[in-house]
Parts: C-alpha cells; sequence; structure tokens
C-alpha cells in the first residue's frame, strides 16, 4: 500500500501548471487526493510527477455569471456544499453533497477532481451530466470548452487531452418561476458510492405546466446519462404519475445496462426506472410548492 | 524534500520522500504514533488527524503537501501531561472504546464537532462519525460518549462559541 516514488510539485499559476503538464507526459495532477491518492497506494497510477493544484487561488471559489454558477475545478466538495449562491442557484448540486463520502474525505476532496476522475456512478458527473453543464479545460495551447454530452467518454474516462487542465465548471441557471430538484440513490451503506442514482430538475411556469425537465441516471453503465427522450416527453404536461412512468420506461428501453459483483444489469435497470421515477415526483412537489 | 510542519504548536521539519504519507511521516518521523494506520486508501478513519481543525484522512495527504496547515493530532489534545480532554475522558467513563484502535480518530472527529456544534442531536454526532469505521463497539457506546462529553462542556465554567 505504498505508491512508486514520484516527483511532487506545487505550481503558483494555471499557466506554470500547464507547462508542467505540457512538458511531462507522466506527469498527473493532483487535486483532493481522495481518489488519485488511493490509486496510487494501489498501484493503479503510476505518474512520475505529481502537480498540485490545490492550493492554486485561481482555481477555488464559485461566482455568478448570471445565466451560470462558475465553479473553479479546485473548490473544496465541503465549501461548495455550504456556498449560500449554490444553493440558491443550483439547488441540484447543493442535493448531492451529502451522499459524497465523508465529512472529512469532502474537506478535500474537490468538485473538478470528481469530474475528472469520472467514476460512473459518481453524484458531481450525474449532476454535471443531466444539467449539461460546460466544462472549460485549458491546455498550454489555449482553452476549451466542452458539453458535459461529449465530456464523459467512458468509466474513468473523460475528453480531458493529455496535458489538459479542468479549470471550470459552468452549471446553467434555469430561468423558470418555479424550480423543484430531486436526487435519489441506492448504496450498500450511505456514503459508498452508488449502485444507482436518479437526479431530476423540473421548471413550471405559474400553471401546472412542466416548462424545463431535466432528469439523468448514474451507476447504469459507462457514465451517466440524460434521458432527453423522457425530457422532451414530458416538457408541456403536468407531470402526472403516468406521463412520468411511459416517459421514463421509453427511455431505459433504450439504454445499455451493465451488471457486475454487487447488482445485475437486471437489477440496475428495474431501480434506474424507479428511482427516476421518484425523482421527478419529487422535483414537481418541490416545485408546485415554490412561492409563486 | 525537505518539510516544515506544524503540529500540535509545535514548528517541526522532516526529510521525506514525496511518496510518504502525512500518516506515515507523523508514526515514522515523528513519533506520534497515536494516528492509526488502517486501510491506508480513506475508508477507515483510523488515521483522522485535524488539518487547521478540521478532521481529514492522513492516509490521503503527503507529507510534502501539508506544510503551511496547523496539525493536530491525538496526542495534542489533552490540556497536559497525564491529563485527559472533556471528550477523552467521557471515552473512558462510557466505555466509548475496546480495542481503542478507532479512538483517536473517533475522539478527534467529536473534538471538531463539538467545537463548531456543541450541542449536536443524536443524528448529528452519527453523521459526524460517519466517516470512522469501528470493529468493536457497536457505536452505541462512542456516541454516549459524544452526548455526555457535550453535555460536561455545556455546564464547564469555560467561554463557549456561540451557536451559529
Ligand atoms: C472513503 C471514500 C468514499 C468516497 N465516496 C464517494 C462517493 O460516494 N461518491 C463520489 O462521487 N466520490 C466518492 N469518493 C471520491 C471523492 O471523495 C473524490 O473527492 C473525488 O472522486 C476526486 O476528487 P479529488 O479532488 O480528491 O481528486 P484527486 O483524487 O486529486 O484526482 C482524481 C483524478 O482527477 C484528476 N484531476 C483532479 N483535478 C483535476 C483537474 N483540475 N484537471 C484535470 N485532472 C484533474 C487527477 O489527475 C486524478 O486522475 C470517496 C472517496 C473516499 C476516500
Ligand atoms: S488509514 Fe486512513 S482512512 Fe484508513
Ligand atoms: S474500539 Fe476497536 S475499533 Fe473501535
Amino acid at each position: 500500500m505504498k505508491p512508486v516514488p514520484f516527483d511532487y510539485v506545487r505550481p503558483t499559476s494555471i499557466e506554470e501548471t500547464c507547462a508542467l503538464l505540457a512538458a511531462d507526459g507522466d506527469a498527473r495532477v493532483i487535486a483532493g487526493g481522495q481518489s488519485l491518492v488511493p490509486m496510487l497506494a494501489m498501484r493503479l497510477a503510476r505518474p512520475a510527477r505529481l502537480i498540485d493544484i490545490l492550493r492554486l487561488p485561481e482555481l477555488s471559489g464559485v461566482r455568478d455569471d448570471g445565466n451560470t454558477v462558475v465553479i473553479g475545478a479546485a473548490t473544496r466538495q465541503a465549501a461548495t456544499e455550504h456556498h449560500p449562491l449554490i444553493k440558491a442557484k443550483a439547488p441540484l448540486l447543493a442535493k448531492v453533497f451529502p451522499w459524497i463520502g465523508h465529512p472529512a474525505t469532502r474537506r478535500r476532496g474537490t468538485i473538478g477532481g470528481s469530474i475528472a476522475h469520472a467514476d460512473p456512478s459518481a453524484e458531481i458527473p450525474l449532476v454535471v451530466a443531466t444539467l449539461d453543464a460546460e466544462i472549460v479545460v485549458r491546455e498550454a495551447s489555449g482553452e476549451t470548452t466542452i458539453n458535459a454530452g461529449e465530456f464523459f467518454l467512458g468509466p474513468m474516462v473523460t475528453a480531458i487531452p493529455q496535458g489538459g487542465l479542468l479549470t471550470e465548471i459552468r452549471l446553467p441557471v434555469w430561468s423558470q418561476p418555479r424550480l423543484g430538484v430531486s436526487f435519489h440513490e441506492v448504496n450498500a451503506r450511505h456514503s459508498d458510492f452508488a449502485f444507482v442514482c436518479a437526479a431530476a430538475q423540473v421548471g413550471f411556469d405559474e400553471t401546472t405546466h412542466c416548462t424545463a425537465c431535466a432528469v439523468g441516471i448514474g451507476g447504469l453503465g459507462e457514465f451517466p446519462v440524460r434521458l432527453d427522450r423522457a425530457a422532451k416527453a414530458l416538457i408541456g404536461t403536468d407531470l402526472d404519475h403516468a406521463a412520468i412512468a411511459d416517459a421514463v420506461d421509453a427511455a431505459m428501453a433504450e439504454l445499455d445496462i451493465w451488471g457486475d459483483l454487487h447488482a445485475s444489469a437486471e437489477y440496475r435497470r428495474r431501480v434506474g426506472g424507479v428511482l427516476a421515477r421518484r425523482a421527478l415526483i419529487d422535483a414537481r412537489q418541490a416545485a408546485l410548492e415554490c412561492p409563486q | 524534500m525537505k518539510v516544515q510542519l506544524s503540529i500540535n504548536g509545535e514548528r517541526r521539519t522532516a526529510d521525506v520522500e514525496p511518496r510518504k504519507t502525512l500518516l506515515d511521516c507523523l508514526r515514522e518521523d515523528f513519533g506520534l504514533t497515536g494516528s492509526h494506520t488502517g486501510c491506508e486508501h480513506g475508508v477507515c478513519g483510523a488515521c483522522t488527524i485535524l488539518l487547521d481543525g478540521e478532521p481529514v484522512r492522513a492516509c490521503l495527504i503527503f507529507a510534502v503537501q501539508a506544510d503551511g496547515y496547523e496539525i493536530t493530532t491525538i496526542e495534542g489534545v489533552a490540556p497536559a501531561p497525564g491529563e485527559l480532554s472533556v471528550i477523552q475522558d467521557a471515552f473512558c467513563e462510557t466505555h466509548g472504546m475496546q480495542c481503542g484502535y478507532c479512538t483517536p480518530g473517533m475522539v478527534l472527529t467529536a473534538t471538531a464537532l463539538l467545537r463548531d456544534n456543541p450541542q449536536p442531536t443524536r443524528k448529528e454526532i452519527v453523521e459526524a462519525i460517519s466517516g470512522n469505521i469501528c470493529r468493536c463497539t457497536g457505536y452505541g457506546q462512542i456516541v454516549e460518549a459524544i452526548a455526555l462529553a457535550a453535555e460536561r462542556l455545556a455546564h464547564a465554567n469555560a467561554p463557549q462559541r456561540a451557536k451559529p
């Protein structure tokens, strides 16, 4: 349980970090270390050099950018969990923190680290996928913005190019007057990784017509999926139980689902459908309870 | 690599390989063996220390990353040699430990909890120690110990932080 030897550097700017990454193909970014250090300890990762970004001031913080909430990649999960702007403008993200590890791991684990790590059942990647957030990646050669839909490519595989540094995440802010969010998860123990988890965000106008809808499921396959077809079918409805059930069932039928030692594919399919339905029902309820 | 660390209020230096965890550094370079080595990959909480007052896992930080923080280990919580903190005392009184392997992590976690939330509910206590595994007690007496310590601290004639 001891890592292989490596070099350690702590750059003081994003430029310096990108230059270091570009110069060394065997270098790896370390943020909170809550996923990387176990991988190093088990020697599943053997980088020649670690580039520590956790204390880079440019990478940390949450800001309001009008139509988006922008979160620096190295912002700690614990700091985000209690941030008033996140509660107010990114309520779906605010919901998931109690499910991510423990208070002690959230104090060092970062938002960007969880997204870059891209565990198929991780909660933050699910929120990012469900809301189709934008992910900003910096390289020595410049900056690119990747939509969540094109970002997650496989289990722990992302579109971050070799030498790329994830710098920020832009979560869209919805303008609907009444907004509801919900998150559900099934796991072996609270705080363990999910077998399956589902997130939903819905918006209503002054009537009971749903005018915006997003729903996603994690833990079913290679990466979290957004059920676009279900969301489209539900916009314009009253989000009654029957409409939700039909839309989710149809979307689930299109998915390729994996099984493993912990939960079979059949089990995940069933639980995924139930959790997605529950998330939509609860999100609707929350939206309708919003003061108009 | 040389590191300068601030441990239990004292400045200390060590010469470590970058791959050495803070946990191994505390135990091997400074003889602070109260921080226990359990799983070495973040799941058990036996290695819990306070970093700027907040519980974190010492097995998931390299010693070279730990400069500039105030580190508190279990050796730093008692008011004087031979004495126990109120929380440590409560663990003894309620039998909040059996083998003692998880105890330093539990005590440090409870220390941070009661500093920030002097009157936690049972649920808040359970949530706070949820990342610390105990194979012996079944947790009941640990929760009891923390509740007893909270009660004693509330009645102690010492300045208390106001509840936010
Ligand atoms: C006991 C325990 C329980 C956990 N439970 C959960 C859980 O239930 N759900 C969950 O989602 N997670 C869980 N985690 C993992 C979570 O805590 C991590 O915080 C997260 O997965 C990684 O974030 P990090 O900042 O620690 O990243 P690190 O571990 O530092 O890095 C992870 C990976 O991302 C890369 N990386 C990090 N930042 C960047 C960046 N800015 N740009 C490019 N690449 C980058 C690193 O190179 C590395 O490959 C758990 C961890 C532990 C120890
Ligand atoms: S030894 Fe650090 S969490 Fe188990
Ligand atoms: S007392 Fe033995 S592990 Fe907790």
